[in-house]
């Protein structure tokens, strides 16, 4: 056996045996490049995700609403922070990262280039956008490295405070006026499909799959944790007293399973691409707070380094 | 200082209460050790998971490698006699 293969054996054991691979072991360049792609892509999908709530806690209804947001968007930047540091244990640097977000090179979740249009999205958002993030999330405290997984589990018990508030948000609009209820339906009918196409493509069509479930990174299959997401949902909407805008969702008996209707993959392909409602804001955005923090940066350098010069008296 | 000019990297260890050790929370970025314990403080404890915060540039640290295969772990591997199990002692006797 020669030494390269010996290395893939001992690695491809160590995954088998559902050990968990750390920073400083040897991995295929092929496990390295699709995490730092896919921790990446986690990433900026959190920085991104501060905008369109973002935009509402200047206007929250209350003291109790604006405070709670405030403290979920801090979140969102904490869970980027978290898996940026996850990324950088595979030798690539944060400003790396950065750029390649920057200019359009990794891409971050679709979801969050559609707009926020009332302040029922921020409940739609908490509700149906971080409970389908938490279903995809869960079996990744799992996975084979290290450093994601445990990244993963810190952020998959703040989630859950994230979709608490967002449910209890749309159930008091939905017992409320009959405007308000109007406003929370409409939230739902938007954010719905989106929801859904979060989980990827259709397994058919799914391109790294396989390999991934290999290298226990993905442990289920897109279409696998979308009817999983569907199972859940689908009797909270009930409680909430909203119905969700798909004419063929149904109980199935025979399957356990409620069937719903085709996604429009074309939409999808269409955000992915760079043409849904926000993307050029979103991106032409996070780039601005970028560049417009560059001063605080370099002064921050510059401080520490007259300080390490000049040590004070 | 990097050389691209990103603030260097900290390795943040958080004493999560009184009576336990520091464990090892994660990493963040910082232009010095003041603010590194705050960014750390604000990233890695917003839920009153410390009660005490450690900070320590990454570049400081000095590793051992983790591979279990790795020599340098072998002196342990085969002492058995390290351990109380490996004592036979009569079963009438309590208290040992």
């Amino acid at each position: 056996m020669d030494p390269t293969e010996a290395l893939e054996e001992h690695f491809r054991r160590t995954v088998e045996g559902e050990q968990r691979i750390e920073p400083r072991d040897w991995m295929p360049d092929a496990y390295r490049a699709t995490l730092v792609r896919q921790i990446a892509q986690h990433a900026h999908s959190e920085i991104i995700g501060m905008q369109p709530e973002g935009n509402w806690i200047t206007r929250a209804p209350s003291l109790r609403r604006k405070a709670i947001l405030m403290a979920k968007v801090q979140d969102e930047a904490g869970h980027g922070l978290y898996l940026y540091a996850a990324a950088e244990t595979l030798g690539t640097s944060r400003d790396q990262l950065l750029d390649l977000l920057h200019r359009g090179r990794q891409k971050y979740s679709s979801i969050f280039n559609y707009p926020t249009l009332t302040w029922a999205d921020v409940g739609a958002i908490g509700w149906l956008v971080d409970g389908a993030a938490i279903t995809n999330q869960i079996p990744l405290c799992r996975c084979s490295y290290g450093p994601y997984a445990r990244a993963m589990t810190r952020i998959c018990k703040e989630e859950s405070f994230h979709q608490r508030q967002g449910f209890e948000l749309l159930h008091t609009l939905s017992h409320g006026t009959a405007a308000q209820l109007a406003m929370a339906q409409d939230a739902v009918n938007r954010w719905w499909w989106p929801s859904l196409m979060m989980f990827g493509p259709p397994d058919a069509e799914s391109a790294h799959g396989a390999r991934s479930a290999a290298w226990r990174i993905k442990r289920h299959s897109n279409d696998e944790l979308r009817q999983r997401f569907v199972d859940m949902t689908v009797p909270q909407s009930e409680v909430l007293g909203v119905s969700l805008p798909d004419p063929e969702l149904r109980w199935n008996a025979e399957r356990g399973h409620y069937d719903f209707g085709a996604l429009d993959w074309e939409e999808f392909r269409a955000v992915v691409r760079g043409d849904g409602p926000c993307n050029r804001q979103r991106l032409a955005h996070r780039v601005a707070a970028h560049e417009e923090g560059a001063w605080v940066r370099e002064a921050a350098l510059a401080y520490a380094e007259k300080r390490r010069r000049e040590p004070a008296a | 200082m990097s050389s691209s000019g990103e603030w260097p990297l900290w390795e943040v260890f958080v004493r999560s209460r009184r009576g336990l050790s520091h464990t090892h929370a994660g990493s963040i970025h910082a232009a010095d050790a003041t603010m590194a314990l705050r960014n750390a403080r604000d990233v890695y404890t917003r839920r009153g998971e410390g009660s005490s915060i450690w900070v320590v540039p990454a570049s400081a640290i000095t590793a051992s490698s983790p591979d279990e295969k790795d020599p340098f772990f072998d002196p342990a591997a085969d002492k058995v006699y390290r351990h109380p199990t490996f004592y036979d002692i009569p079963d009438e006797v309590r208290n040992l």
